[in-house]
């Protein structure tokens, strides 16, 4: 059963964690001559890569500087999941009447909630414990790696010489561009989950998917928040239906929020930490007990010494990389965070294992050819799959949109989770998908059939003979498929039916 | 006696009637100025004030004011437009031929350090243009009339307003510079365009308007192929004066629909999404919509049903997608008979009967919102009544009885030079 999974789990987690990341009686190994492969970074797209070259019979070193998972296990998506499914529990609570229930004592447990976040850290740790890598055959160095010359590495005092080698050292939050801030001290995300409790107030600086994400988690488990976006709408890059709807959802949750709102100074006073605000030429002083931002990322790539073996680099863009993921050192590839672009764990691991083809096998995979969805977790969440209405039109590609509300699905009546709707662009007068917005309350999930249809080149039309489990939420994409079959129906179309039907008639 | 009782034309002309007097008892006849509100106090606003200029012509053919009163307020407005400082300083009324949108009601000067807006200003020199085609005579004040609305539409620097990607911008501060969003998706922004492309002074480039374009939404919805915009009055406002059946530019002939018919459309899915009511709020149905700027409660209230709820303040509703707080602007249905005569129709009569306490003096207030609780039906009901709605209502009133400003503007030189540039043809733009 679901529940039981973590209650009945009495490991200490945090000691679990560091057991299977970080084992504190890690030997490293001798090298054995040169690697197939050497992998700096143990996050999402360095495990990936590591892994598959194992399974392929490749000689592996794999790096790390810190714990294995990087981010995606420590302090990203993992926790922030965790958290947001606490939260979604209050929500739900708060509307026991509409599901005819009388929730009681509703109150949440902060302290539980993070000790569950925890929990799930350890469970997903179990599958990448640094035990069973060296099982499957992989040399797992702990240590800071740095380029030796054009075909090799030293970690420590060990050189490690490589035929190939991919860098996939992720990325760092950047410093808070809050006068003052720093000087105070403030939470991140990396911080965040290390606590035992949650502040009473907090302001949150920066309305990315991140700082929506937390925004809304936290003010369910009952933290007064304070949301500051200094764009006129959450998600910027987001279409503006989607984060329209989002706002709303964050203001229902009772979220404080200050849109077209500068963060321009911190300091500390008796009562707190106070943070000057200024919108369209109002200033005004918010006084909170912590604050949580960091939410631009730039790529991990000091200490590296990618000059060395020629690999160009900046500090802002990363790692620079061609279509094929390779640097500009033709043995050496990089994968994830540390090129830039795209920072999503699914991205890494993609480009890790289009690397690894390319990297072993002379593969000529290119990165432009994938087709990348993505999720902001929010309640509802957004996901997307390839352009924007925007972005089309700037490729001078003009579209058709065809919208399903989600309240005009019976499931997602029956489950009283009727926010939010299905965007699907198709090129005009065709039924080839350009791109896709889905705003629901498991958006993520129903997106997968759609970046399928786009990634095999399946027309919406071709959607609408896809027979549907009823009722399900993902049928709203079987109604948008319907609407462009529908489109077919011209006038003309519909004289010659009509004939038809009227012969039939006559014939009896 | 319930107005819904009435016949449709004797209703049509109680409504009509009830909005005129609105402006007339309000508009300072020194300098022609109309109030956005009817709160004390309230500062001008100049789109109030075009549309009280489009509405004066009206009051004239229906016989509720003389030619000469018209005249006279009509004069006032355009010699304190073509007189008032334009120096573009903190408590002046406009720059660059663009206006504040606020301005005192007896000073004329910029109120709440509002922004210079392009919209509002563009729906006051409209209601210029409507005063110069109507007021034709060869008498002086006639003849001075026409001078002073031409060197109005003259006078403002489009070019100036030009934003990055060559779009307009949506206005600007003495304080602070342009405002910097622009514009996204289809708007009530199209008469604007129109105007700008229009001048013979400053035009905006044809490339302008399609860069404007761009970012429109051909969406299917409800099964309605649609121009997408989610707020009723973005629907209405350029089509107070401009009459777009028989016209198309280059988008309505891409996609084989005009700007009228996609209002029709816009009609219909408010009328859908009130049918739906997916957010379970009371009173809505297919005969009881208007989903559009307007006033609301605001803040987080219990709804009669208990339920809590957060209430949105002024702010642009809109359908499908909302936002939507159980808010209803009374005087939609009539404001888009033109587009929808019969579900319009339909609807105003079913509110009528079942919110009469929407109207004060048989004129519409802001807004109401059966879902709170109130003294009546009605809920929460908004206590003013806005400028906007009242010359809205009086406009398209008219346009659905007669057609007069429709007819009125379609001999306009200066909407069909910009309507052209802007690439429509056909209709009465051919003959």
């Amino acid at each position: 059963m679901n529940e039981a999974i973590f209650d009945h789990d009495t490991t200490d987690p945090r000691r679990e964690i560091e057991r299977n990341l970080r084992p504190e009686d890690w030997c490293n190994p001798v090298p054995d001559g040169r690697y197939n492969l050497a992998v700096i970074g143990a996050g999402p797209a360095g495990l990936t890569a590591a892994r598959i070259a194992a399974g392929l019979g490749a000689r592996v070193a794999l790096i790390e500087a810190n714990v294995l998972g990087g981010d995606c296990t420590n302090i990203g998506c993992v926790p922030s999941k965790a958290i947001i499914r606490s939260g979604r529990l209050h929500a739900d609570m708060a509307r026991a009447r509409h599901f005819g229930g009388v929730a009681i004592e509703a109150i949440p447990d902060q302290a539980l909630a993070l000790d569950r976040v925890r929990k799930a850290q350890a469970r997903i740790s179990r599958s990448e414990t640094a035990a069973l890598l060296r099982a499957e055959g992989i040399d797992l160095y702990f240590g800071k790696a740095r380029f030796a010359d054009h075909r090799s590495l030293r970690v420590g005092d060990t050189t490690i010489r490589f035929a190939r080698a991919i860098v996939a050292t992720g990325g760092t939050l950047l410093p808070p561009d809050v006068p003052g801030l720093a000087e105070i001290g403030h939470e991140t995300v990396e911080t965040l989950f290390n606590r035992d409790t949650l502040p009473r107030r907090m302001m949150v600086i920066g309305g990315g998917p991140l700082g929506c994400e937390m925004a809304q988690a936290l003010c369910r488990l009952g933290v007064e928040i304070i949301l500051v976006q200094n764009t006129p709408k959450f998600l910027p890059r987001e279409e503006r239906d989607a984060a329209q709807l989002l706002s709303e959802s964050l203001a229902r949750d009772g979220i404080q929020i200050h849109l077209n709102t500068t963060a321009t100074r911190a300091r500390r006073t008796a009562q707190g930490k106070e943070i000057a605000l200024s919108t369209g030429g109002d200033t005004f002083a918010i006084t909170v007990d912590e604050v949580l931002t960091g939410v631009g990322r730039m790529p991990r790539i000091a200490g590296l010494d990618l000059d060395a073996a020629g690999i160009k680099a900046d500090p802002v863009t990363g790692i620079a990389v061609d279509d094929f993921m390779r640097t500009s050192n033709r043995r050496v590839f990089a994968a994830g965070d540390v090129c830039g672009g795209y920072m999503f764990t699914h991205v890494a691991d993609a480009a890790a294992r289009l690397a690894v083809q390319n990297a072993l096998f002379f593969g000529r995979k290119r990165f432009s050819r994938l087709t990348i969805p993505w999720c902001t977790f929010t309640d509802p969440e957004i996901a997307h799959v390839g352009l924007y209405a925007d972005q089309a039109f700037s490729k001078g590609i003009a579209i058709k949109t065809y919208t399903v509300l989600m309240h005009e699905v019976d499931r997602a009546i029956t489950d009283g989770e009727e926010t939010g709707f299905v965007k699907i662009h198709t090129a005009q007068g065709t039924d080839r998908i350009v791109g896709a917005t889905v705003v629901a309350r498991h958006a993520g999930e129903m997106l997968n059939e759609i970046t399928l249809a786009m990634e095999r080149r399946i027309g919406l039309r071709a959607l609408s003979g896809v027979i549907h489990a009823y009722p399900t939420q993902s049928a709203a994409i079987r109604s948008a498929a319907d609407a462009c079959v529908a489109d077919r129906l011209t006038p003309r179309l519909r004289r010659v039916s009509g004939w038809w039907m009227s012969a039939l008639r006559r014939a009896g | 006696m319930n107005l819904a009782d009435l016949a449709d034309d004797p209703l049509l002309n109680t409504l009509q009637r009830a909005a005129f007097d609105w402006m007339l008892d309000t508009v300072n006849p020194v300098n022609g100025l109309v109030p956005d509100n009817s709160d004390a106090g309230a500062p001008a606003s100049i789109a109030v004030v075009g549309f009280a200029l489009s509405s004066w012509p009206v009051g004239v053919s229906r016989g509720w004011i003389s030619r000469e009163r018209a005249l006279a307020l009509t004069l006032s407005a355009l010699r304190f437009f073509a007189n008032c400082e334009q120096g573009g300083d903190q408590t002046g009324t406009g720059y660059k031929g663009f206006f504040y949108h606020f301005l005192d009601m007896e000073t004329g000067r910029r109120v709440w350090n509002c922004e210079l807006s392009l919209i509002d200003s563009a729906l006051l020199l409209a209601g210029c243009e409507t005063a110069a085609r109507y007021f034709d005579s060869n008498t002086p004040e006639e003849i001075e009339l026409r001078t002073l609305s031409r060197g109005l539409v003259a006078s403002v620097d489009w070019t100036w307003a030009l934003a990055d990607g060559g779009t307009l911008s949506q206005g600007w501060h003495p304080e602070t510079g342009f405002i910097r969003y622009d514009w996204e998706g289809y708007s009530e922004a199209l008469i604007l365009y129109a105007l700008a492309l229009a001048s013979d002074t400053h035009p905006i480039p044809p490339d302008s308007y399609r860069a404007w374009r761009l970012t429109y939404q051909w969406e299917n919805i409800y099964r309605h192929d649609t121009l997408y915009a989610g707020p009723l009055f973005i629907h209405l406002f350029s089509h107070i004066w401009l009459d777009f059946r028989q016209i198309a530019d280059g988008f309505n002939r891409d996609h084989g629909i005009t700007y009228f018919k996609n209002s029709t459309r816009a009609v219909q899915i408010q009328s859908d999404y009130a049918r739906l009511n997916p957010r379970g709020f009371e009173g809505y149905s297919a005969d009881c919509w208007g989903f559009t700027a307007c006033d609301g409660p605001i803040g987080a209230m219990h709804t009669a049903d208990d339920t809590g709820r957060q209430f949105l303040g002024y702010t642009a509703r809109g359908a499908p997608f909302g936002p939507d707080d159980g808010t209803i602007a009374g005087w939609a249905p009539a404001a888009a008979l033109p587009f929808a005569p019969v579900p319009a129709m339909a609807a105003l009569r079913h509110m009528l009967r079942g919110y009469p306490g929407m109207l004060r003096d048989h004129r519409f207030l802001g807004s109401f919102n059966p879902s709170l609780p109130g003294g009546g039906p009605e809920g929460w009901v908004c206590p003013r009544i806005y400028g906007l709605d009242q010359g809205l209502l009086v406009l398209m009133i008219e346009n659905h009885r007669s057609g007069m400003i429709w007819d009125l503007m379609r001999d306009s030189p200066v909407f069909q030079q910009g309507l052209r540039r802007a690439g429509f043809k056909g209709g009465w733009l051919d003959e």
